[in-house]
């Protein structure tokens, strides 16, 4: 007993100076991007990787997630005889919920865990501490720019998710199970309003540092070896992912 | 000048150095050898603080390195090149911009007077026809001599070689050696080379110091270290199975 209680505490401790050093390399990240000059071309280059790399997948995933929710959402409508209302349904879970929260978790997928292997990869070679050894902060060439690129492309790519899963749930709601067009896009209009907007476009910010600060800093702190590497990309886009649908609820019960 | 006094570190309960002392002066330049894993890289780590010791300091010229604030550790850095054992080069840009890099981050110079810098380095280290390949299409023995030419490109005044032939066949290692030589001596650079190429390396260093169960155990000249009544020394530098070194 005594010993379990001996392990729970050391884990806890930890724990804690694990979420220290982690808020640390927020700060630091937050305090450089202030206060040194910015990359311009290192982050319109971190821009194209995170926003323009990611559009296929964030299309394909939105497409079928408005399908999808115009498939499961029209019968159970219809059943309560308010088809009509499939338009808000749609519109009101994508853009201020699904839509932030799926493209966030398809970006930490694919740009988040490249993000980590890449700078994980340069911290194994001594290409960090090369940096470093230039009398240069590591922090305004690897972290910055990514901190900046994905509280970019986070919102575009939300605001593309919500569009293209919309016009998905368009073409099965009304080409496909003969919902009415108008009343589609029109009840959508009278139900959406600009705070549904803008709850999803600050939350798609948030996700964006979230990844961010978790992907770098795990690239960071890679352990040496392949398996190192391995590790960290792994932790970060398991962590980014938790992460995000925990601030998810905080900010959706701040915003309500 | 490099003082290192009473230099200790550990990892967890592994002590690696315990109480390493040793001093490089000005112009200087010494040899680090010892057993794989003995703390060779390790000593040249601490030296320019990208780890902290658990006990004893780095003077460079009379400035304790682990004390030092941020602004003075950045101009120490900036005058220390350090040569990492796989080059540690850019993966991303091509050998020009690795070697420009450094210039134009630190200076203000334009693009035309970094490009006729960066190409006499290139043609220094005679890898001027390299410079729009990558590090991946580069042998073991290019990406050396484009690190040591990211180093030199800032001019510094202490570089630190950390197994810069380790891996290489004998001719292009011989061929690096000859070329820190040359710099060396143009340069009038103080340096500490860590390597294990025995007797190459006797050719180039003024000092050999041997590094060994965590202390320099002994500081020899290229001359005597062939006759040196030192156990340790005798043992390893002829490579002998037997005797006090365990491995």
């Amino acid at each position: 007993m005594t010993n379990c209680l001996i392990d729970f505490g050391a884990q806890l401790i930890d724990l804690f100076i694990r979420a220290g050093k982690a808020s640390l390399f927020l700060g630091k990240a937050i305090v450089c991007s202030v206060t040194t000059p910015i990359k311009f071309g290192r982050i319109i280059e971190q821009i194209w990787f995170i926003g323009w790399k990611s559009m296929p997948v964030v299309c394909l995933t939105g497409a079928f997630t408005g399908m999808v929710l115009a498939l499961q959402g029209y019968p159970s409508l219809r059943r309560l005889g308010s088809e009509a209302l499939l338009g808000p349904l749609v519109s009101l879970s994508l853009i201020s919920e699904l839509g932030p929260v799926l493209s966030a978790l398809m970006v930490t997928g694919r740009a988040g865990s490249a993000i980590t292997a890449k700078i994980g990869i340069m911290r194994i070679n001594d290409e960090i501490d090369a940096i470093e050894l230039m009398g240069l902060n590591p922090m305004r060439y690897l972290v910055v720019p990514n901190l900046i690129a994905f509280l970019v492309a986070m919102p575009l790519l939300a605001v593309i998710f919500d569009v293209i899963a919309i016009f998905g749930a368009y073409l099965v709601g009304v080409r496909v199970l003969g919902m009415d067009g108008a009343a589609y896009f029109g009840e959508m209009s009278n139900y959406v309003v600009l705070h549904d907007i803008m709850s999803g476009i600050y939350k798609s910010m948030s996700f964006g540092a979230l990844i961010a600060w978790i992907c770098c800093y795990k690239g960071f702190n890679c352990r040496f070896g392949a398996e190192g590497v391995s590790a960290a990309t792994t932790d970060a886009v398991v962590g980014a992912s938790v992460l995000i649908l925990i601030c998810d609820y905080l900010i959706t019960s701040l915003i309500n | 000048m490099i003082v290192i006094e009473d230099l200790w570190k550990a990892f967890g309960t592994q002590e690696v150095l315990r109480g390493v002392s040793l001093q490089v002066k000005t112009g200087e330049f010494v040899a680090l050898i010892g057993m794989s894993g003995c703390g060779k890289s390790l000593l040249l780590r601490l030296l320019v603080r990208l780890m902290r010791p658990d006990m004893g300091r780095v003077l460079v010229d009379g400035h304790d390195v682990s004390k030092m604030p941020r602004e003075e550790l950045e101009m120490l850095r900036s005058r220390v090149g350090y040569v990492f054992q796989n080059g540690a080069l850019f993966d991303s840009d091509t050998v020009f911009d690795n070697v420009a890099f450094p210039l134009r981050e630190k200076t203000r110079w334009s693009e035309t007077k970094i490009r006729s810098k960066v190409l006499a380095e290139l043609d220094l280290v005679g890898l001027k026809d390299a410079e729009r390949k990558y590090p991946a299409q580069l042998s073991g023995g290019m990406r050396k001599r484009v690190a040591l030419a990211r180093t030199l490109v800032r001019a510094p005044e202490i570089i630190l070689f950390d197994e810069p032939t380790t891996g290489l066949d004998p001719i292009v290692g011989n061929s690096i050696l000859h070329l820190f030589d040359s710099v060396h001596k143009r340069l009038n650079l103080t340096g500490i080379l860590v390597s294990h190429e025995i007797p190459e390396i006797f050719g180039i260093v003024q000092k050999i110091a041997m590094l060994y169960e965590g202390k320099i155990v002994a500081v020899e000249t290229p001359e005597t270290i062939g006759t040196s009544k030192n156990a340790v020394i005798d043992q390893f530098v002829h490579g002998k199975p037997d005797g006090p070194v365990h491995y």
